[in-house]
């Protein structure tokens, strides 16, 4: 089974006079547990390749597929469904809720999945102590760094262990050690529960965990090569 | 609690300034409407009483066809013994008979047409304003004195004082020829020329005599304690009354129909004023849950992104806003309920309305209505109101398109 199929996609943007292609006829398969990392310079195209992938937004053309379903084709209530149960994002910016605690934008959206009070409370504990922020959890974001807003952020994206994660520059705020810590323990669901993972990332050091490295430039894919994890 | 309950509820203090202005109109509203509306229906109360009691009472026996067709044949037969069984078996009630004829009456110089009342004095003062408004002489008595009591005007028409000599001329209840003579005891004054001029009062048995009624009348009058009261016992007085002489029993509404359609209009223009507040105070409520939701688009965007369809949105949306509503609403009660419970004991003066309460011997103030109903219903619709221009922005929520809305700052 495919995890992601994507099928000639483009999508242009206007902007003055002038026609973005954000994504010229992309194609690219990605399997099921795979560990595949999107770089490419700013303005490349990541950005709008996930959103594509994720069901935020429309490619004009091509096709999407998820998990052996067609997306593109989709309605918004069954995208917003297919989100909910299956696919885990991180965005570029933290994106968290200004008044809930760590711990609450955690448990949020498992609320909104049913998960029972007493399993959203175990399982967002025990998810903020594997992205190192056991302690934080009742700090609001305005009162945590950067790098730990962006770990909440992570955290909540794989707290329900989607089948898919999404990430947009997870380690654009972290240091080093952090950083790897982090892609430890991405690699870890990646093995234990095959989560496949699409990264987009400028950093060379995250590129290293990827088992296939996708180069991107002005919306064409222009290298896709298969590597051995570090 | 619940995490989207708390969410709504933390978002909603957010702008802690802009929720609790929100929040002071809907109080002041919920208040303004409480005082208001239990003051009105203290003053339909009132109204309603007070027209009642000069007169009329709350309710009537008579015989059928008499209120629309007044005529002198159409009688209760043995009206005071009536009366007094009535007396007996609802001690609560305030109970007298009374008849009614036509007659020319004439002092020495004069004559006018006056209508006299057939009353029993011992028992009238209690259904009628009209004996405790004497302002010369005395009341009636005996029931069996050949004396009258009459308005101020038509004393000072017919130029006559207390000790002098009416005499009465019209017909009997059969149709013929009737005449007294009586002497002038009371003079009352009510202030209302109509019925300064028109109404004289002799004691009941005097009047049958006078009009050959042989112990009949042609109205038992009952007041009951309260309006409420009068509703509630009027079957029971009606299933008590003689089966066999097909008496009917009248409510103040059919007594008096005009009444009720003095209220009516009065509600129409009191509701449509309460309907321009309740609009004003749900466009304050729409103008902060728009901005409210307008600047979390970015906010929005990624919940959405994170698979929360705009419905589950737009019941966060309402939550809030209910939340809002209902401090609203529990303050406002509050407020409603001790400005009401205060007016509804102590009663609230309008300025001149001592002077002309006392001119009718009735009560000078006006006594809030503090029901259930009075007290939840202004507040309970500013509620509704305020979840209405929730709708609005919450639908907007549908027009959102993720990408863009986590774009926006
Ligand atoms: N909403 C938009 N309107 C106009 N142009 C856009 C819009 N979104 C993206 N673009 C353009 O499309 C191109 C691809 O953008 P995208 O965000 O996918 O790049 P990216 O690879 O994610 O860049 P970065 O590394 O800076 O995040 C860029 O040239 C960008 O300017
Ligand atoms: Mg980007």
């Amino acid at each position: 089974m495919t995890a992601v199929r994507c099928v000639d996609l483009c999508k242009t943007y206007r902007q003055g006079d002038e026609d973005i292609k954000a994504l010229d006829h992309v194609s690219i398969d990605i399997e099921e547990a795979g560990f595949v990392c999107l770089s490419a310079p700013s303005g490349g195209g990541k950005t709008t390749l996930l959103n594509a992938i994720g069901g935020l937004d429309m490619p004009d053309s091509g096709e999407v597929w998820v998990a052996d379903r067609r997306i593109d084709q989709m309605s918004k209530g069954e995208l917003a469904e297919l989100r909910l149960s299956s696919i885990g994002f991180v965005f570029q910016a933290y994106n968290l809720i200004p008044v809930l605690t760590a711990r609450e934008n955690i448990e949020f959206v498992m609320q909104v999945q049913g998960v029972p009070a007493k399993q959203r409370a175990e399982q967002s504990l025990a998810i903020l102590e594997e992205v190192g922020l056991s302690g934080l959890e009742d700090r609001r974001p305005a009162e945590m760094s950067g790098g730990q807003q962006q770990r909440v952020a992570v955290a909540r994206a794989i707290v329900s262990r989607p089948a898919l994660v999404l990430a947009d520059e997870p380690t654009a705020n972290l240091d080093s050690k952090t950083s790897d810590e982090l892609m430890t323990l991405f690699t870890e669901l990646n093995r234990h529960h095959n989560t496949t993972f699409v990264i987009a990332t400028h950093d060379q050091r995250v590129m290293r965990y990827a088992k296939r490295l996708v180069r991107m430039l002005d919306g064409r894919i222009v290298d896709d090569i298969a590597q051995d994890a570090a | 609690m619940n995490i989207v309950a708390r969410l709504a509820w933390r978002n909603l203090w957010r702008h802690r300034r802009r929720t609790w202005l929100t929040v002071g109109a809907m109080v002041f509203s919920n208040t303004l409407l409480v005082f208001m509306i239990s003051m009105q229906f203290g003053m339909y109360d009132l109204m309603i009483d007070n027209t009642l009691k000069v007169f009329t009472g709350h309710m009537q026996v008579q015989a059928p066809g008499y209120k629309d067709d007044q005529k002198m044949r159409q009688t209760v037969p043995d009206i005071v013994p009536l009366a007094g069984r009535l007396r007996a078996e609802f001690p609560t009630e305030k109970i007298a008979a009374r008849g009614w004829a036509f007659a020319l009456a004439s002092s020495e110089e004069r004559s006018y047409g006056v209508g006299i009342f057939g009353v029993e004095p011992e028992y009238e003062p209690q259904v009628s304003s009209i004996p405790g408004l004497i302002a010369e002489g005395r009341y009636l008595q005996q029931s069996d004195a050949p004396e009258i009591v009459i308005g101020a005007v038509l004393a000072r028409n017919l130029r006559v004082g207390i000790g002098d000599e009416l005499t009465l001329l019209g017909s009997g209840r059969d149709g013929s020829f009737a005449a007294a003579v009586a002497t002038v005891v009371g003079i009352f004054e009510s202030g209302v020329p109509d019925v300064d001029r028109s109404f004289a009062q002799m004691p009941i048995v005097a009047f049958q005599d006078v009009f050959f009624m042989e112990g009949a009348g042609h109205q038992v009058v009952i007041s009951a304690p309260t309006l409420e009261e009068a509703e509630r016992i009027l079957p029971d007085i009606d299933a008590a009354l003689p089966s066999d002489e097909g008496l009917v029993m009248h409510d103040w509404d059919a007594l008096q129909p005009g009444l009720k359609q003095a209220i009516k209009a009065d509600m129409s223009s009191a509701f449509f004023m309460y309907g321009i507040l309740v609009v004003l105070v749900a466009f304050s409520v729409l103008n902060t849950q728009l901005m409210s939701v307008l600047e979390r688009t970015h906010e929005f965007g990624i919940v959405m992104s994170l698979g929360l369809k705009p419905g589950q949105l737009g019941r966060l949306v309402m939550l809030e806003t209910a939340m809002l509503g209902l401090i609203g609403f529990v303050l406002g009660a509050i407020g409603g309920v001790i400005v009401t419970s205060y007016f509804s004991a102590n009663g609230l003066s309008i300025p001149g309305m001592e002077e002309m309460a006392a001119n009718f011997n009735l009560p000078p103030r006006i006594y809030f209505q503090a029901t259930p109903w009075t007290m939840a219903i202004g507040p309970f619709v500013v509620f509704v109101f305020t979840l209405l221009a929730a709708v609005y922005p919450a639908l907007r929520l549908h027009k959102l398109h993720p990408v863009e809305a986590m774009r926006v700052n």
